[in-house]
């Protein structure tokens, strides 16, 4: 490398020459493919995990589509459950669960805490890859013929008698598992070990406090779901019988070793939103958050609570009545710590100067439909409710309010805060705030009538519903949402393509932030910062953002002529 | 706690590791003198315990846990913690056929029949 | 030649510095030594937190199929051998201490001696294997393996409540926990052989970035200490399971 040359002189700006930055460090294709710089790693994850989300999405569109008519109009049954297996499958494992860590957590934290880049970046690298073979796994199993058993892979059908491409599809989660374990163990030693000097835990913006949760989560959970289906696949191929009862095995054994990490999982993918929405409702109401400590160790509270929950997935698969109580009063107390981040970001926003950028707009959105996805999951949580609500459209609901209410409008409000920071871009406002209202609208029209279908006793993975046909109705307005909201998940691929290349130049800190991420260029250089900054303010301490600060002075006292 | 981070660099002397690796030798023939003795349900107990032992030595000498950061520490046992935790599943095998009658007075007091179904009287 | 340059400069830590030597013993990501090292460190921890969590699944099914059919374990167990699960043992506890005392001497920066510790070690996972090997073959001739052609005999001095629990289908099931546990183990062995041979040979061939510290050896190390560990357990819950 020439570089150990070029050192010792200045760096020549020379103004007609763009200024260097990570995008345009280097232009061939290999130095993408071989980049170990977190900022290209987190744009290869936005690529690849939209495509999967658009893969995941026209599986959606088929779902609802079919439903529109009480006989189904063009499904066959075995297709429709492929159909809403793939959709399950593509969505959790290659949409949800790396969305916001693998690309804005990858981005970003390194960026949050004053480091160059992750601890280990080509285990980043190597992160990246697994996804994609993994992700090449599920697509392969979807070319030759897909998957028929939903994404649970309940046992004994998809060990003994499913007749689809069960090995493909799980070798594929089994990989993708991987992936996330190494941006898990990446995230906690970065976040331990490369802080900037005085960035203190309590210094740490509340979406660095997620992640280290989330990927906590990550680590403790996700190999015990990887050895479950491998035992899965072990037992399709050489019909052992761990799990199937005329073998002696015992089906709900699975289903407390899958929970154990798929309960968990749902934190996952709500953990990381969650810190966003910190990030957004506190730049966006210019105040810290209120209680920050509460919300930090909330954080912690849900990765270690959210393990001791699975049972409720299996109420009423043959688990033990006791256990199932035991399991009904701790899922009441998991929702505790997520009401108190609900709480004290409503209290941030409260007398706080809010502007509604697009960004904004999100957060907002997800505080409303994430409380009501958590409110619905105490339903499903106390027993007696359960029987009557569980394998209805009441949980599909449940967990799609919280998962695409909440999970995909942060990772969405996240995209749209970043972007000036990630291009150097700024977006369209008015076409962004179209966006997140029409998400917002169209959400609730897709999910709502869901509640109230599965309260009528629709059961979901099925699409017939000709015995009860008043409740075409319902499905209906869900489709019509379902189409709302699917131009507005579009709307945002035109306008940001666009932006890329007519958009309007986005300053170091468009949105007046505090987060150490705004105190350097958009889009930042490959080394994050020119000089290791050295933090010696709270977190989110709007006086001491370098443009705001001027403007406090000014009202304080006269200005002293400081450089720099 | 400075004097702990750089604690990595500590060089032990090799009487350390000879003396765990001799306490090792003396578990494993206890682990299989012990195995033919009949102790009764005790017999898992003493396994297990002796196993415990040999890996916290492993552990806590040969991977230097005993003299590594706090951070370490918490990591080496956060892991085994976790694993605990996967037995709470227990709890659904040891009651899963556990029946308790219930009390008299919980019977339902109506008898309940069969509902009748319709056509009409479905939703709205 | 790049380490030529930078040995013995005093670095700044300015971005320029940073991004110039991939190839220094010090990342660019890092500050220093001490920050890398100490990383190294716990990320291996938090690995091997994955794969506690990775094995644990196992042993929780085991836990469940033992306590549920005990008296299937007890007959099945008897067709594993104790002698060669015994040596096994004294083989990885063995070789434990071998690769601590690689540590060791490399921590001395005893090159040779540390290279001569972790080919024992190595050594001592072939023994390992070779005896396993010996032991799933033995299971092939007699038909103890999972799949269409297993078969599994009570003993006619058997109890009559054993005749009662034990199945074909059960039997095979404990010899399915087996082999899935043992063979779980047994590739983590492979693997750990794949990484130690490779870190031997390049500590004695001498200044390789890799083992210019002793760092490299120790997470190799961590690594062969946490199977070790899990065949503590292994060995006695297989092989020993109380008769009474
Ligand atoms: C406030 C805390 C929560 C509680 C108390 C709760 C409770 C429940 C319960 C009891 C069920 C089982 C319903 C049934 O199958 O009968 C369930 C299902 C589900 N929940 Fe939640 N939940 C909570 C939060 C979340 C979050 C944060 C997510 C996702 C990010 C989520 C995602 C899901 C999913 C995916 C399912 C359905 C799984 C399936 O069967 O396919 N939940 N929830
Ligand atoms: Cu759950």
């Amino acid at each position: 490398m020439s570089s150990s040359v070029l050192e010792n002189q200045p760096v020549a700006e020379e103004p007609q020459r763009p200024r260097k930055h990570y995008l345009n460090a280097a232009h061939t294709v290999g130095s993408w493919l071989f980049t170990t710089d977190h900022k290209r790693i987190a744009i290869m994850y936005l690529i690849s995990i939209v495509i999967f989300f658009a893969v995941g999405g026209i599986a959606a569109a088929f779902i609802r589509a079919e439903l529109t008519s009480p006989r189904g109009i063009m499904l066959s049954n075995d297709n429709y459950n492929k159909m809403f297996t793939l959709h399950g499958v593509v969505m959790i494992f290659f949409f949800l669960i790396p969305s916001i860590p693998a690309v804005f957590g990858n981005f970003f934290i390194p960026m949050a805490i004053g480091a160059r880049d992750l601890a280990f970046p080509r285990l980043n690298l190597l992160s990246w890859y697994l996804y994609m073979i993994g992700g090449l796994f599920a697509v392969l199993a979807m070319i030759l013929g897909g998957v028929d058993t939903g994404w649970t892979f309940y046992t004994p059908y998809s060990s003994m008698y499913s007749q689809s491409q069960v090995v493909l599809t799980i070798m594929g989660a089994f990989i993708a598992g991987f992936s996330s374990i190494a941006t898990g163990i990446n995230f906690i030693v970065t976040i331990h070990k490369m802080r900037a000097p005085g960035m203190t835990w309590f210094r740490l913006p509340l979406f660095v406090w997620s992640h280290y949760a989330t990927s906590l989560v990550i680590i403790l959970g996700t190999p015990v779901v990887a050895i479950t289906l491998l035992l899965v696949v072990v037992e399709r191929v050489l019909h052992i019988g761990i799990f199937d009862p005329k073998l002696g095995g015992d089906p709900v054994l699975f289903q407390h070793l899958f929970w154990f990490y798929s309960h968990p999982a749902v934190y996952i993918m709500i953990l990381p939103g969650l810190g966003v929405i910190s990030e957004l409702i506190s730049t966006f109401s210019r105040k810290r958050v209120f209680g920050y400590h509460f919300v930090a160790f909330s954080s912690m509270a849900i990765a270690g609570l959210g393990f001791l929950v699975w049972g409720h997935h299996m109420f009423i698969a043959g688990q033990s009545m006791y256990q199932g109580m035991v399991f009904s009063i701790l899922s009441f107390l998991v929702a505790v710590p997520s009401a108190i981040k609900v709480f004290n970001f409503t209290a941030t926003i409260y007398k706080g100067h809010v502007s509604l950028d697009s960004p904004m707009i999100y957060a907002m959105s997800f505080l409303g439909l994430f409380t009501i996805g958590g409110l619905t999951g105490l339903y499903l949580s106390s027993m007696a409710t359960d029987v009557h609500l569980t394998d209805t459209y009441f949980v599909t609901a449940h967990f799609h309010y919280i998962m695409v209410g909440g999970a995909i409008s942060a990772f969405m409000g996240a995209l749209h805060y970043w972007w000036p920071k990630m291009t150097g871009r700024m977006y369209p406002e008015l076409w962004g705030k179209l966006a997140a209202l029409l998400m917002f609208l169209g959400f609730n029209l897709t999910f709502f009538p869901q509640f109230i279908l599965g309260f009528l006793g629709n059961p979901r993975r099925y699409h017939y519903y000709y015995l009860q046909p008043e409740l075409q109705i319902y499905h209906i307005l869900s489709t019509a949402g379902a189409t709302v909201l699917a131009l507005a998940y579009l709307l945002p691929v035109f306008y940001l393509v666009w932006s890329l290349f007519f958009g309007p130049k986005a300053s170091s800190n468009p949105w007046g932030a505090s987060g150490l991420e705004w105190r350097t260029a958009s889009p930042p250089i490959t080394q994050n910062f020119e000089e290791t900054p050295i933090v010696t303010w709270e977190a989110y301490d709007y006086s001491s953002v370098p443009d705001l600060k001027e403007e406090a002075e000014k009202q304080a006292q006269p200005p002293t002529p400081v450089g720099g | 706690m400075t004097h702990d981070e750089h604690s990595s660099h500590h060089i032990l002397p090799i009487r350390v590791y000879v003396t765990v690796f001799v306490l090792l030798m003396v578990l494993l023939v206890l682990t299989y003198v012990a195995a033919l003795q009949n102790f009764g349900i005790l017999n898992n107990v003493v396994a297990l315990t002796i196993a415990v032992v040999k890996a916290l030595l492993v552990i806590l000498y040969f991977m230097h846990v005993r003299f590594s950061t706090r951070l370490t520490w918490i990591y080496a046992a956060a892991g085994f913690v976790w694993f605990l935790l996967l037995f709470i599943a227990f709890g659904d095998y040891w009651t899963r056929n556990l029946n308790v009658p219930a009390p008299k007075q919980w019977e339902p007091p109506i008898t309940l029949t069969q509902p009748k179904i319709s056509d009409s009287d479905h939703g709205h | 030649m790049a380490i030529e340059a930078t040995q013995g400069a005093v670095h700044e830590h300015t971005a320029a510095v940073a991004a110039q030597d991939e190839h220094g013993p010090v990342h660019h990501q890092f500050e220093d030594i001490e920050q890398q090292n100490e990383s190294y460190i716990v990320g291996m921890w938090a690995f091997l937190v994955t794969e506690i969590m990775f094995f644990g699944a196992l042993f929780l099914a085991y836990a469940v199929y033992r306590w549920k059919y005990p008296l299937v374990f007890i007959e099945a167990h008897k067709m594993l051998d104790i002698p060669l699960g015994l040596t096994n043992t004294f083989i990885l506890l063995t070789s434990s201490f071998f690769v601590v005392l690689a540590v060791h001497y490399h921590k001395l920066n005893r090159r040779k001696l540390a290279a001569t510790w972790l080919f024992l070690t190595v050594l001592c996972a072939f023994g390992f294997l070779v005896i396993k090997g010996f032991e799933y073959g033995h299971k092939f001739k007699v038909g103890h393996v999972p799949g269409p052609n297993f078969t599994f005999e009570l003993p006619a001095s058997a109890s009559p409540e054993a005749k009662e629990q034990v199945t074909v289908e059960r039997a095979q099931l404990f010899f399915g926990l087996y082999f899935a546990m043992t063979g779980l183990h047994g590739i983590h062995v492979l693997v750990g052989i794949l990484i130690l041979t490779p870190l031997a040979f390049m500590i004695l061939k001498g200044h390789h970035h890799v083992v210019d510290d002793y760092i490299p050896t120790e997470m190799a190390a961590l690594y062969w200490h946490f199977v070790d560990v899990v065949w503590i357990f292994l060995f006695p819950l297989f092989y020993l399971i109380p008769l009474h």
